[in-house]
């Protein structure tokens, strides 16, 4: 997606934002480490060099983190939500990695003393080969860290050194092995559909991937966002454009390969052990986001807050970093339950599809022609619907 | 002008000043006629000057005619880069048959590339007198146009008309204004007008209060009445825009003349197309708009039709294609609707195989059965340009189906062409065609002149094996294959792929001639919709739910609107341009 941030609502004076429906929902965690060592060329994420800050706010970037922890308990509880204990932290970049354990030990600390975790809480952290070391994995383990999510992209040199990534190929698998024998759940990132790359390629990449033998793997198309290098890049003609069709066959490829391996499928770019922490954004389970950049959603909430590192560490000395919020009306929660919800292997309930008056007619037509079908109470997306969800769900609303 | 009479101060001042629409100024043309009057001293004695700027493209002559039957003299206003174009001439004759004080100016005097001297010549030998006489001015400068403004005050005569006879006031344009109602432009010819004067419309007997009057210098000014010659507005009140026809007379209910003035000929339109509101709901909208442009723009003629792919609309009739441009963009702009304007078209005389006689103006109505002979409207094109270009303008016109009647040469290296051609082939894209392949140097005017047989067949599109109505044409035989696969290619450029496979086919009769397909989009979906994602994606969704409010569901198929105007339009953008 764009990573423009949209308009919305200024934060209320008075610190309250309370419940918009009386739906019960977990309480999650996610923190932004908006650092980089290099910027690869695809990325259009919220993240920073030292360069582009001028200097090093690295090793100090945790106090502010830990402020904001604190001013999110006191909001929560002025506005009237219940005590819960947080069931996931997702630490997401940026590149994480780039944090010593000392730092994530005091934002998890925070959290902990703050708010607390349940028994089974699911902590995972985002890493690149490059910037992860076994002590590094030693070091967060012992702190409760217990998912990886490895950004490893692809096993093929010329498509890493097309999305500007440093690593070598050969790094991941004493990480992966490292990681596995600590304990974490470890998930690979893969990314399809960079130009040049071939299905051929693709596929080696996802078999290099199979043969780490991890719970969970995550494939995503390369989407070239406006601003980018790798946008200037085939705007002027110097890679090739990125061919959907091609990728369509890649998907396709992925899902065969995986369901091979006996990873199961259960959102549009995953397979394997499920998130967590992820599957709580898909229902629509409450979550504050920390750090600059991060999105929150507490029910029917959502505000995120200012995005350069810079403006949301003065904004955090005094408050909070809050730019820009909504309050969704029953409407708009109900359309993005079935935009969230028919990307996942759940689906969504029948009755929501009544609730939003969808042409009956239209649900039928996909169900002809192959896209969605019946499981229980829930319609879900078919193996092809798996590719064509946003315009089903486009379909559906217009 | 408007400087020099101090109407208009220079922190005022802007170019175009009098154009006041949007699209005027964006296009850099006149579309209508503005009245402004102007204060100038000569000798000791101030004049009062009534001007009305008028549009110089061929769509508007009927415009420019009006605006001349109203008027005494006329400024000639020649580019002096550019020279005499086909439009100067037709305007030229307009005046000269008005019987009006004609002042020739080379404008733009201070370009670089101006001529003044080679145009003078050429203007000369086209009004007689010496090249001397025309004017030389710069409007960006100010250079001649005192002197100008002096000329017009010696040169044209004083309006003719009797203060004392029944008041006799010519409408010569309305335009509906949304806080005042309708505003009516008009030149007095005999008497006099004054507020709170009960009117009368001599065609329908109609009786209104003139709430208010006055002139226009250059912003619309209330005054005590208008006498004699004067030009100026009246508003009455009246909301209906049928009220107010233009060509019409107004006299006074106290004291009403029994004579109406000479009124204006009603223009005839030469080209059709259907305008559809994209939203069914729009319908009622669109009539409203269009009864609203009507009344300031009797160019404009329409009826309701229906099509099986776009529903309910209008057969809307317009001078030319960029008449057809400007009222679409006008509708969409100043009504706020959305609209879909069909491939333009003619006017057909059919006669079928039993004798029965057809008029068709939408190609959907052309007869499936057997046909005896298809008449159509052809034309008399008069194009002026620098010999240069002789050889690629014949061409052109050649491919075109046209026969030349002669060939003349101006001046030098000035040539004018006479063609005979099919309306329908100039219709199009014609116009960019000769601007393109002659740097622009070419002008074109045209008249109609009568109707002709011609081998002419209707090319029907389908998609997904239904015949789309709204892209159905008449071609040439001989042209049918080409304009098929034109067609079908464009379309399949311009519908985006969708869900399934959309073959397209363009057909005559039951034989098919191209075909093309739309494969089926493969591939619809977010890679990545994680915590951050889901206000944009939102926000995405609703875009795309308002973009799809655009889009026609022609059978299971989505077309976008651009489809509709851009199938059948030529490839260079049709933009007008300035012609004066």
């Amino acid at each position: 997606m764009p990573s423009t941030l949209p308009v919305g609502l200024k934060w209320p004076e008075d610190n309250r934002i309370p419940a918009l429906d009386a739906i019960e929902r977990s309480f999650h965690a996610y923190v932004h480490i908006p650092f980089c060592v290099a910027r690869c060329g695809y990325c259009d994420f919220n993240t920073y060099t030292s360069d582009e800050l001028n200097g090093d706010m690295r090793s100090g970037f945790d106090a502010h983190l830990c402020k904001e922890i604190a001013r999110s308990a006191r909001v929560l509880s002025d506005s009237g939500y219940p005590a819960r204990e947080i069931s996931t932290v997702f630490f997401g970049g940026g590149t994480p990695s780039l944090f010593t354990p000392a730092q994530f030990k005091n934002v998890l600390d925070a959290l902990g003393s703050e708010f607390g975790f349940v028994q089974e809480v699911e902590i995972t952290t985002e890493a690149n080969p490059e910037s992860t070391s076994a002590e590094f994995l030693e070091g967060l383990w012992a702190l409760g860290v217990n998912r990886l999510s490895m950004g490893v992209q692809s096993f093929d040199s010329d498509v890493l050194k097309v999305l500007d990534r440093s690593h070598s190929k050969d790094h991941v698998a004493p990480l992966v092995k490292a990681a596995r024998d600590l304990g974490y759940e470890v998930s690979i990132d893969l990314i399809y559909g960079a130009p040049g790359e071939s299905l051929e390629s693709w596929r080696n990449s996802v078999e290099r991937a199979l043969e780490l033998g991890t719970d969970h793997i995550s494939a995503y198309s390369l989407i070239v966002e406006p601003g980018t290098k790798l946008e200037r890049l085939v705007r002027s003609g110097k890679l090739p454009a990125v061919d959907e069709d091609l990728n369509a066959q890649k998907y396709e490829l992925a899902t065969e390969l995986f369901d091979l391996a006996g990873l199961s499928w259960y959102e549009v770019s995953n397979w394997g052990k499920p998130s967590r922490h992820n599957s709580a954004y898909w229902a629509s389970q409450d979550w504050w986001g920390y750090g600059p950049g991060a999105h929150s959603h507490l029910a029917g909430n959502r505000f995120w807050n200012l995005k350069h590192p810079t403006s949301y560490q003065s904004a955090i000395a005094t408050g909070l970093a809050v730019t820009g919020r909504e309050e969704l009306t029953h409407s708009q929660q109900l359309e993005e339950q079935l935009m969230l919800g028919l990307r996942t292997s759940t689906g969504v309930p029948r009755s929501l599809v009544r609730q939003l008056d969808v042409q009956p007619e239209k649900v039928a037509m996909a169900i002809a022609n192959g896209n969605l079908e019946f499981k229980g109470e829930n319609i879900v997306v078919t193996k092809a619907g798996r590719l064509v969800v946003d315009a089903m769900v486009l379909d559906f609303l217009s | 002008m408007l400087q020099l009479t101090g109407i208009v101060n220079d922190r005022q001042m802007r170019a175009q000043y009098l154009d006041r629409m949007d699209i005027e100024r964006e296009r850099g043309i006149t579309i209508k006629s503005q009245a402004v009057r102007m204060p100038w001293e000569l000798d000791g004695v101030t004049y009062a000057m009534n001007m009305i700027d008028t549009p110089g493209h061929v769509d508007f002559t009927y415009e420019v005619s009006r605006s001349l039957a109203a008027c005494e003299g006329a400024v000639l206003l020649v580019d002096a880069a550019q020279g005499i174009e086909a439009q100067t001439l037709a305007n030229l004759y307009l005046a000269m048959e008005n019987d009006l004080e004609i002042i020739p100016v080379l404008n733009k005097i201070d370009l670089p590339a101006a001529q003044p001297e080679k145009y003078a010549e050429e203007l000369a030998n086209l009004i007689g007198g010496n090249p001397e006489d025309c004017l030389k001015v710069s409007g960006k400068t100010g250079a001649g146009v005192a002197e100008l403004l002096d000329r017009i005050v010696r040169t044209v005569p004083n309006p003719v008309g009797d203060p004392d006879a029944p008041t006799r006031a010519m409408i010569f344009d309305s335009v509906y204004d949304s806080y005042r109602g309708v505003v009516t432009y008009i030149r007095m010819i005999d008497g006099s007008l004054k507020p709170r004067e009960q009117i009368q419309m001599m065609s329908t007997r109609a009786v209104h209060e003139l709430l208010e009057i006055g002139v226009i210098s250059p912003e619309p000014e209330p005054t005590a009445g208008l006498g004699v010659g004067e030009v100026g507005y009246l508003i009455t009140g009246v909301k209906d825009v049928r009220q107010s026809k233009v060509g019409d007379t107004v006299t006074t209910k106290a004291k009403s003349a029994t004579e109406p003035l000479k009124g204006y000929a009603e223009p005839k339109p030469m080209v059709f197309s259907g305008i559809y509101p994209i939203d069914g709901g729009d319908y009622p909208n669109l009539r409203d708009a269009l009864d609203k442009l009507r009344l300031s723009d009797a160019s404009l003629v329409y009826e309701p039709e229906t099509s099986v792919a776009l529903g309910f609309g209008f057969r809307c009739g317009f001078l030319g294609l960029l008449h057809l441009e400007i009222i679409t963009e006008r509708l969409e702009r100043e009504f706020n609707l959305s609209l879909i304007a069909t491939s333009p078209s003619v006017v057909y005389e059919v006669t079928k195989d039993d004798g029965g006689q057809l008029t068709v103006t939408n190609p959907s109505e052309f007869p499936e059965g057997k046909i005896k002979d298809v008449s159509e409207p052809i034309v008399k094109a008069t194009i002026l340009s620098p010999k240069d270009y002789v050889g690629t303008i014949m061409e052109l016109c050649q491919s075109r189906r046209g026969t030349m009647i002669d060939m003349q040469y101006l001046g030098e290296d000035r040539v004018q062409l006479r063609y005979e051609l099919p309306l329908a082939e100039i219709v199009f894209d014609f116009f960019d065609n000769l601007k393109s392949k002659t740097q622009g140097y070419a002008s074109l005017d045209y008249e109609e002149s009568g109707y002709r047989s011609g081998d002419l067949v209707k090319v029907d599109l389908l998609l997904q094996g239904e015949k789309v109505d709204a892209f159905s044409s008449i071609v040439h035989r001989d042209k049918a294959y080409a304009h098929g696969t034109k067609i079908a290619s464009k379309l399949r450029e311009l519908i985006p792929r969708q869900q399934f496979e959309v073959p397209i086919q363009a057909a005559v009769g039951a034989r098919i001639i191209a075909r093309e397909t739309i494969r089926a989009i493969r591939k619809d979906v977010l890679a990545k919709c994680y915590g951050g994602d889901i206000t944009r994606k939102r926000k995405l969704l609703e875009k795309q739910k308002e973009g799809k409010k655009r889009m026609k569901m022609v059978g299971r198929v989505e077309v976008p609107q651009e489809a509709f105007i851009a199938a059948l339009s030529s490839d260079e953008a049709s933009k007008g341009e300035k012609k004066k």
